[in-house]
């Protein structure tokens, strides 16, 4: 118990005095997991959209795949982008393997079927009258669908938020692919594996309590983004 | 301008199986109020749907202005902008009430569609109600928002189904009366559907009665409910059981 206090409050002295190495890793995660989201948000939410307006055969099973993909083990996504990225692989002459990208590229794989599935309900979700009241109202076709997005804003958002706080607490993909290597491919959930290994409580700790950190404010804004969706 | 702003000829919707709507022939004349009567699932709402060229029909036309529409055709946005069409649970948008009056006015390119829509609400009595929010307010405001934002695109046809289902005599007096204040100044063509009778004969000049999809008759409101020449309409307009 005296070892755990002791670790908390050296992690809080390493948070409180701005450890450049403990900054370092928190800002790189944070640049890799929004770079992944982005782009993933950039697919995904087009994506998203066009499964919920489009009608097509085969389009059941789509999103059945869609929304299993939230669930598939970022193991066995770490695993396939490994094999992917290796220089045996088809996209090994990339060089991507343990580096930066190779991680953005894993995250990025977690995040589409989340970003997508959630951009897709929120629009099923709005009511299908909804576009005979705007067509009624004069709105051309692509006016109903900008004001349909517009009505499915909020939930759009918390599926942004929800998607990053998958891809910024990952650690199983994120290690397979980037290695944990210092000052390269290390992120805040790998470098807390590798510090609790060495018996760097206090480093472990305080890396544990910025991804808490991090974790409960993108929990807060998701709350409060449905509280307010559910209030209205 | 022809004095018919509609012209249906053997209009007839079907969805699978099922025959919606059947109507041989209905004249909708420039600058009255018809009142669409009968049971639920008569096809009112359908045959409002077929109004405003929110789906084809299955078969025949609908002459609107002198221009006749089968249901293949495309309709321009210009046409479909002459009318509007005021739902029975009416869907206001996730944001305040002036937005959503500002909004028809948006989509025709107005700039000033804030200023209008504030205007607008002053004049009807309701500028208490721009900042809210739909979620906000009762369900008699909910639907004079939601006329307030079709009036004011000063539709050549206005369009109304079931306008004051489920409201109290009071707030149906309020919706009426903005009906009344507003159109006598438009002077815009009214279908109204309702399954009140009464109301119809408050506010039409003339009224049909729609059964199984079909018109039983039509007539100026004041004969159809004094001397009814149909034994089905003058048991409806008696309150019995038609269907």
């Amino acid at each position: 118990m005296e070892e755990i206090a002791s670790g908390i409050w050296q992690a809080l002295t390493l948070i409180g005095s701005l450890d450049p190495e403990v900054r370092r890793i928190a800002i790189f995660s944070l640049q890799v997991s929004g770079l992944a989201l982005l782009l993933a948000a950039a697919a995904a939410i087009p994506y998203g959209i066009w499964l919920a307006f489009s009608r097509f055969p085969g389009r059941r099973v789509l999103i059945g795949l869609t929304y299993s993909g939230m669930a598939f083990p970022t193991v066995v996504v770490g695993l396939i982008v490994f094999l992917l990225l290796s220089q045996q692989g088809p996209f090994g002459i990339l060089g991507w393997l343990f580096t930066p990208w190779a991680i953005i590229v894993a995250q990025f794989i977690i995040a589409f079927p989340v970003i997508a599935s959630l951009t897709m309900s929120a629009i099923l979700a709005i009511n299908p009258g909804m576009r005979l009241q705007l067509r009624s109202l004069g709105a051309t076709r692509t006016q109903a669908t900008l004001a349909l997005l517009g009505e499915a804003r909020v939930s759009m958002v918390i599926a942004l938020v929800a998607a990053f706080g998958r891809v910024v607490t990952e650690v199983g993909a994120v290690i397979i692919v980037g290695g944990n290597i210092a000052g390269n491919t290390r992120v805040l959930t790998t470098a807390i594996v590798l510090e609790t290994r060495k018996g760097e409580f206090a480093a472990a700790i305080a890396l544990g309590l910025i991804l808490l950190l991090i974790s409960f404010t993108i929990n807060i804004i998701a709350t409060r983004l449905q509280g307010r969706a559910l209030a209205r | 301008m022809s004095y018919n702003i509609y012209t249906l000829d053997h209009l007839v919707k079907r969805y699978g199986e099922r025959e919606a709507c059947n109507i041989e022939s209905l004249d909708i004349h420039r600058g009255e109020a018809l009142g669409i009567i009968g049971p639920s699932g008569s096809g009112k709402s359908t045959l409002l749907r077929l109004l405003n060229f929110l789906e084809p029909q299955t078969s025949g036309a609908i002459g609107f202005l002198g221009q006749t529409y089968d249901g293949r055709t495309s309709v321009s946005l210009d046409v479909r902008r002459r009318m509007t069409l005021v739902f029975q649970s009416p869907l206001l948008f996730n944001t305040s009430v002036l937005n959503n009056v500002a909004y028809g006015l948006k989509l025709r390119g107005m700039k000033d569609a804030k200023t209008r829509a504030s205007d607008f609400l002053e004049k009807l009595g309701m500028e208490s109600l721009a900042r809210e929010h739909p979620s906000t307010i009762s369900f008699g405001e909910t639907q004079r928002v939601a006329l307030a934002r079709a009036l004011i695109l000063e539709p050549e046809v206005l369009l109304l189904d079931e306008p004051t289902a489920n409201l109290d005599p009071y707030n149906v007096a309020l919706v009426e009366d903005l009906m009344r204040r507003s159109l006598s100044e438009m002077g815009a063509t009214i279908v109204i559907v309702t399954h009140n009778v009464f109301q119809a004969r408050r506010l039409a000049d003339r009224t049909a009665l729609l059964l199984d999809g079909k018109i039983v008759e039509v007539g100026p409101t004041e004969q159809l409910f004094s001397a009814a020449r149909d034994p089905r309409t003058r048991a409806f307009l008696g309150g019995e059981m038609v269907y």
